[in-house]
Formats: structure tokens, C-alpha cells, sequence
């Protein structure tokens, strides 16, 4: 017994001496980071001037002066880019999953040339995203632009559309810019999982005569359900902090401007790098709010399906 | 569990999409350098930012080259991105962390009170050459009693218009946006019933940036409603000419010109102008060159003139732009770079790009030589508005110039987009500005 504890105790020891150099630099290159920015945020440093910096307590998040509400939490153009975020990642996420799986049985079914085609499915995700957005926007310019041409010949449409620029279309282009963007991802991540299934399920709902459907949402649903919840965990949070893709087709519309692309404006071309960075610091704790939300569903939904 | 690795191995794959920022190794500069025959002073590269709006790149590397034949220094060149609004961003990024990348800056007439910390005194370098610039533009250009830019060229709003349609259908250039509204619709849509379906009335700059500032910054003045902020710092958005102005401007969208617009840089408007598919544009002086190249459709169907005024009581005005070249405190050679920056705007150099690329010089005589005047048969009338110039209001509002912009432009871009009415976008502006400059104190 005593030797066997020794073992444990030694093979902790080796865990964290592996670990160790991860550990660094995960603080290094991230916690560091993200700790100046939650100190910045704390001051009014300017861009300009960062080294006469001063401590103004919650001053960036909310204040009351001269007779009026200032700070990010009274920004109505905060909240507004709250709302979009969310919108923007419920949406593309939803679309992209339920896609995603489609693409991944297709794919995962047997025939000729399989491996071609799952190559030539994950060509939009590696193409970098500044690209692809700026492909997408001269495929969207109004005048000239591709799919209003399409749409115009095939009659579908009577005169072109401003897509970037209406209120009612600039989100849903996006949105549909990075469905067809990352909907590879997830279909790659979803075959990934359907590959691990045991093959024995199958044949004895085979045996039995079950309906494909049944099948899918009793047997391969389940199943897939902890590599799903992966998949989307990582995507959800890729899509509340996007930044690139709403940048680069509407810039600083206010639209369609998220989170990171307000914390960038008042960062960058505001100068205001301690407003900027409580801005920042409030995109991370809606990220984790979301993220502890999603994960606590989760669980309480898994558990719920392991009782029955 | 292979899953687990493959997902690691997905995520391990992530950054790979990162840019390549690798610089070229400096070791051909040294070797050519070495190679030379008897330098007096070993050359030094410096690298100089072009704009990329219509010829900017290929006239400034004409000069940068022509200095560094002159010199027997290098120049490197950088484009900077077209919109000044995300140039200024690139900038301010570069020269918060103190890169030494670039040595000389093109910079923008509102961007000194921004970026000025940023660049060296350049008196000492120019022996009074300033003094044959626009005064206003060097005052302008000199904060804190330094020169922190030297002007390259200015700039103002003017209407191009189709001389072949108006005459066409027999009609005047307009001198009032009313009289624009109506010619712009009368033309657009005979001319559609007449089989050109895509042919619009009017384009401008309509995307929420900085030339919306100075396409709406022109309404607005043409109507007497001033320039959003006055010289005292007091915020003077709220009028009536104010509302006009943007109501008339909205009443555009759609009827006159397609809703992409709102959507526009100066490139993308003079694409629709240039292919022959609008009858009036409000654009910056570059375009008359490029409208009268040999591949232009529309070439010597071309006017200029001064931008209409705001009703019959109004004023003919036109946005001051304009560039300046700064040079980098942080630049490892500021002496050549300043040399470099003294050359470029030296009288033969502003002669070249006034005649070549229709840029307007910053130097007073040069609108009297009989070379620029024959190539740019307008500048007369331009300078003539010079005296009702509408300045945006970089100097009042300082350092926060680039925030009063960005309120500005969001407020007419949702009007314009008719997400909300003039008076209550105004409004809204006013209060936010009034916030922003704690009640004029900036």
C-alpha cells in the first residue's frame, strides 16, 4: 500500500513537472495579457500617453457626472453590440451545427471519391478569414457584385441589393458569409465523432428492423452527443468574439457591430486604451457567462438523460 | 481516446491561419551599399507610406524614387488601406508601440492634433520653404509651436458632373441640391426608359467613415448650419439648416442614388461614375485625372465645378482635406527622412502631381502656372471656394476629433439609411457630443 502511494505521489510529481512548462506559458501568452487588460481597464490610459496613466476605479464601467450616465454600461451602443453578438452566435452556430451534421453523414456514408470530397468540403475553412470576407464582399457589392447578377438573371430578385448596407440584410449576410465559412468545421469535427461509433448498434437495430430515423435520433444522436457538445462549445465562443469577418464586410456599422469590434473602436481608434479595456474585460465575462450557462445546461440535461 | 487526439490535433491546427509578417532581410541594402563606388555617407533606407486611393501609389513611388536616384539612399514603400478612417487605425497602432517600420507618414489634414506627439519638429530641416504654402494648412500643421507635417497636397469636395447628358437633355449645372435632386431625376429616368437600366443620378461617399464626415460636413455647411462644432467648442449640430440638409440628403437614397452608397468609399462611387453609370458625383480631385485617362469610357465627357449650395440663400462649399507628410520620432534616420519629406513637397513635386494626378498643390504660385492651370482647367474655381472651405473640427475638439467623426457619420449614416428621422438623429448627436466634450470644455 505505502509503495503504491508512493507510485501516485511520484506520478503527480512527473504530471506537473510535464506540465509545468505549459503552465508558463499559458500565463505568459494569455492570463498576463488578460490581466493588464482587467488593470487598464481600471485607469484612463490613453493610447498616446499610456505611461501617464491614472487609477479611476469603476469610473470606465459606470459613473454618474455632470448630470449624466457615462461608462460602458451606459452605452446604449454597448448593449446594442451585446445583442448582436448573441444573435450573430445563436444563429450561425444553430445553422452551422444542424448543416454540419447533414455534410457529416452524407460524408461518413461510403462512396467513390469520399476522400476527395472531404478535402473539398474544408476549402472555405482554410482559407483565412480576411480573405474569404473580402471575396464575399465584392460577391456582395451592390453594383457589381456576383450574386446580385445571379439572382437579377434567374429572376428571383427585381433590382440588386444593397446587401452590407440594409438594416434587415447586413446580418444575415454575415451570418450567412460564416455559415458558409465554418459549417466544414463542425461537419468535420461531427464525422470525427460518428467514425468512433460502435458499428454493433447499427446492426442489431438492422436486425430489428428499426426506422433510419429512429435510428438517428435513438442511437446515432446520443451517441455523438459529448463530441457535439465540443464541437459547439468551440464554435459559440469563436462567434461571440467575432471580430474579423464583421469587420472586414461592415466595418463600424453599428448593425452589426459586436463586442470585440466595439472594444476595438474605442481601444484603437478612440485612443481611449482604459475604456477600450473595460469594454474588453466585459466581452470575457460574457464569454464566460455563456460558456458556464451552456456548460451547466449541459450537464443537468446529460444527467437527466442517463436517469431515464 | 482518438477522438480526443484528433480534436487536439484540430485545435493545435488554429493559428496556422496566422499572417506571415516576415521582413525581408536588410543584407542586399548592406552588400549594394558596400558595392558602390566611394559613398561619401552610407546610404539608409527609408521607408516611406503611400495612400492608395486612384494614382496616390504610383505618384509617390515616382518621387520616392526620384529622390533616392537624387540621394543615392533607398526608399521602401508601404500602401496603407484606402479608407483614411482604417489608415488612421493602422497608424495609431504603429506608433502607440513605437515601431520603427515606417519613417515617413502620410497623414491626414485632421490627423495632426491626433498623431502629432508622434512626429519631429520639421523647422529646422525646411530653410522657411513653408512659407510658400496656405497659411492655414501650415497652422494647421504646427501644434505646440512645432511643425509636425509639411503639406503635400490639399483637397476639396467638388460635383463632377456628365457635360454630354446635360446637354442632352438640355439642362444647366446645377447650383442648388434642389436644382441637383431634380436634373439628377429627370436625366435618370429618361435615360432608363431609354434601355440604361443601371444608370443612377447621383453617387457620393456614403459609408459610415470618414469621408461620410466630409460629404455630410458639406450638406450641412451649404444649408448655414455650420461645422458640428464650432472654434469655441461648442457643439453646434442641433439647427435647422442641420435638418434640411440631411433630410434632403436621405430623400436621395434610392430615388437619385442606389442604396449601395451608403455603403461607398471615394473609390467605389467613382467606379460608378467612371463606367459611365451616374450623372453626378461628388468626389475629391483625383478623379478628373483618372476620368480623362485613355481608359476612361467617359473621357472628355466630363465637367467639374463647384459643389450646389443649400437652397437659393445658401453656400457653394466644398470639405478641406488634404495630406501631409510627418516624419516618425521613432525613424532611426530622422535628418534624411525629413530630407526625403522636404524634396516631396517641394514645388516641382506638387507641379508633377498637380499636373499628372490633378492633386492641388499647397504652394500659393503654383495655381498661377500656366502648365497646372491648362491640365486642371477647374482649380480657379475650387480655390474660389477655398474662402467657404467647411474644416471639420479637428482643431476644437482635439485629440478626440476621430470620436466626434465617428458620432457624426453614425448619426447621418442611420438617417440616410432611414432608420431615423433627421430631428431625432440630431438630437441624439447633439447630447452624445455635448457628453463627449464635457460641455465645450474638449
Amino acid at each position: 500500500m505505502a509503495g503504491a502511494s508512493r507510485l501516485s505521489r511520484r506520478r503527480t510529481r512527473a504530471a506537473w513537472v510535464f506540465l509545468a512548462p505549459m503552465l508558463v506559458l499559458l500565463s505568459l501568452v494569455a492570463l498576463w495579457p488578460l490581466a493588464r487588460t482587467i488593470f487598464y481597464g481600471f485607469t484612463d490610459a490613453n493610447l498616446l500617453h499610456m505611461q501617464d496613466a491614472e487609477g479611476v476605479g469603476f469610473a470606465n464601467y459606470l459613473s454618474h457626472e455632470g448630470g449624466r450616465w457615462r461608462g460602458v454600461l451606459a452605452d446604449p451602443l454597448w448593449w446594442q453590440s451585446v445583442a448582436n453578438t448573441l444573435e450573430f452566435a445563436v444563429i450561425s452556430v444553430t445553422i452551422e451545427t444542424v448543416l454540419g451534421f447533414v455534410i457529416a453523414l452524407v460524408l461518413h456514408t461510403s462512396f467513390r471519391l469520399r476522400g476527395l470530397v472531404r478535402a473539398a468540403v474544408l476549402v472555405p475553412w482554410a482559407i483565412p478569414t480576411v480573405v474569404s470576407a473580402k471575396m464575399w464582399s465584392w460577391m456582395l457589392n451592390d453594383q457589381f457584385g456576383l450574386v446580385n447578377s445571379v439572382l437579377l438573371r434567374l429572376g428571383i430578385i427585381a433590382q440588386p441589393y444593397a446587401w452590407m448596407v440594409d438594416a434587415d440584410l447586413a446580418m444575415k449576410a454575415v451570418i450567412a458569409v460564416d455559415v458558409w465559412k465554418t459549417t466544414p468545421f463542425m461537419a468535420l469535427l461531427i464525422l470525427a465523432a460518428l467514425q468512433m461509433l460502435p458499428t454493433e448498434c447499427y446492426e442489431a437495430a438492422r436486425i430489428d428492423g428499426i426506422h433510419p430515423v429512429h435510428v438517428f435520433f435513438r442511437v446515432t444522436l446520443p451517441l455523438v452527443r459529448p463530441a457535439l457538445m465540443v464541437a459547439v462549445i468551440f464554435r459559440f465562443m469563436d462567434a461571440l468574439r467575432v471580430f474579423d469577418l464583421i469587420y472586414v464586410l461592415t466595418s463600424n456599422s453599428e448593425q452589426t457591430m459586436t463586442m470585440s469590434v466595439y472594444a476595438r473602436q474605442h481601444l484603437v481608434e478612440f485612443q481611449e486604451v482604459g475604456y477600450g479595456s473595460a469594454a474588453a474585460t466585459l466581452l470575457f465575462m460574457v464569454v464566460a457567462a455563456c460558456v458556464g450557462l451552456y456548460l451547466t445546461i449541459g450537464r443537468v440535461r446529460l444527467q437527466a438523460g442517463e436517469e431515464a | 481516446m482518438n477522438r480526443w487526439k484528433f480534436l487536439c490535433a484540430l485545435a493545435l491546427l488554429l493559428p496556422g491561419c496566422k499572417k506571415d509578417e516576415a521582413q525581408p532581410a536588410p543584407n542586399g541594402t548592406v552588400s549594394s551599399a558596400l558595392s558602390a563606388t566611394a559613398p561619401a555617407k552610407e546610404k539608409v533606407t527609408i521607408s516611406l507610406s503611400c495612400g492608395s486611393v486612384g494614382k496616390d501609389f504610383e505618384m509617390c513611388k515616382a518621387g520616392g524614387d526620384a529622390w533616392a536616384k537624387k540621394t543615392g539612399n533607398e526608399v521602401k514603400y508601404a500602401s496603407t488601406p484606402t479608407s483614411s478612417s482604417e489608415a488612421l487605425a493602422l497608424y495609431q497602432q504603429l506608433l502607440a508601440a513605437g515601431a520603427t517600420d515606417i519613417d515617413v507618414f502620410q497623414i491626414d489634414v485632421v490627423w495632426p492634433g491626433i498623431l502629432g506627439d508622434f512626429f519631429i519638429d520639421l523647422k529646422p530641416y525646411t530653410k522657411g520653404a513653408e512659407k510658400e504654402h496656405f497659411p492655414a494648412i501650415i497652422a494647421n500643421n504646427t501644434r505646440k509651436g512645432r511643425l509636425v507635417a509639411m503639406p503635400l497636397s490639399t483637397d476639396a469636395g467638388i460635383l463632377y458632373y456628365r457635360k454630354d447628358l446635360l446637354d442632352k437633355y438640355h439642362e444647366s449645372v446645377p447650383d442648388t441640391w434642389e436644382q441637383l435632386t431634380a436634373t439628377a431625376k429627370k436625366i435618370q429616368d429618361a435615360e432608363r426608359k431609354a434601355g440604361s437600366a443601371d444608370l443612377w443620378g447621383y453617387v457620393f461617399q456614403g459609408k459610415a467613415y470618414e469621408g461620410l464626415s466630409c460629404n455630410a460636413i458639406e450638406w450641412v455647411k451649404s444649408y448655414d448650419g455650420g461645422t458640428i462644432v464650432d472654434d469655441s467648442g461648442k457643439v453646434t449640430i442641433n439647427n435647422p439648416g442641420a435638418k434640411k440638409a440631411l433630410e434632403t440628403a436621405a430623400s436621395w437614397i434610392g430615388a437619385i442614388s442606389p442604396k449601395g452608397a451608403l455603403s461607398y468609399t471615394e473609390e467605389e462611387s467613382r467606379g460608378v461614375f467612371q463606367s459611365g453609370k451616374a450623372v453626378f458625383m461628388r468626389n475629391w480631385p483625383y478623379a478628373w485625372a483618372l476620368s480623362q485617362g485613355n481608359d476612361s469610357p467617359i473621357k472628355g465627357k466630363v465637367g467639374v465645378g463647384p459643389l450646389p449650395k443649400g437652397g437659393e440663400n445658401g453656400h457653394h462649399t466644398g470639405a478641406l482635406g488634404g495630406w501631409q507628410l510627418g516624419v516618425s520620432k521613432f525613424s532611426k534616420h530622422p535628418e534624411v527622412a525629413a530630407d526625403l519629406v522636404v524634396f516631396l513637397t517641394s514645388m516641382e513635386e506638387q507641379k508633377r502631381h498637380a499636373i499628372d494626378a490633378s492633386k492641388l498643390p499647397t504652394i500659393v504660385s503654383l495655381y498661377k502656372d500656366p502648365d497646372v492651370t491648362k491640365a486642371n482647367p477647374f482649380f480657379a474655381d475650387v480655390v474660389a471656394t477655398f474662402n467657404d472651405a467647411a474644416a471639420r473640427p479637428s482643431t476644437p475638439t482635439g485629440g478626440k476629433y476621430n470620436q466626434v467623426s465617428s458620432e457624426f457619420f453614425n448619426a447621418v449614416h442611420a438617417t440616410l439609411a432611414g432608420e431615423k428621422p433627421a430631428e431625432a438623429s440630431l438630437k441624439s448627436l447633439d447630447d452624445k457630443l455635448k457628453a463627449l466634450g464635457h460641455d465645450g470644455a474638449w
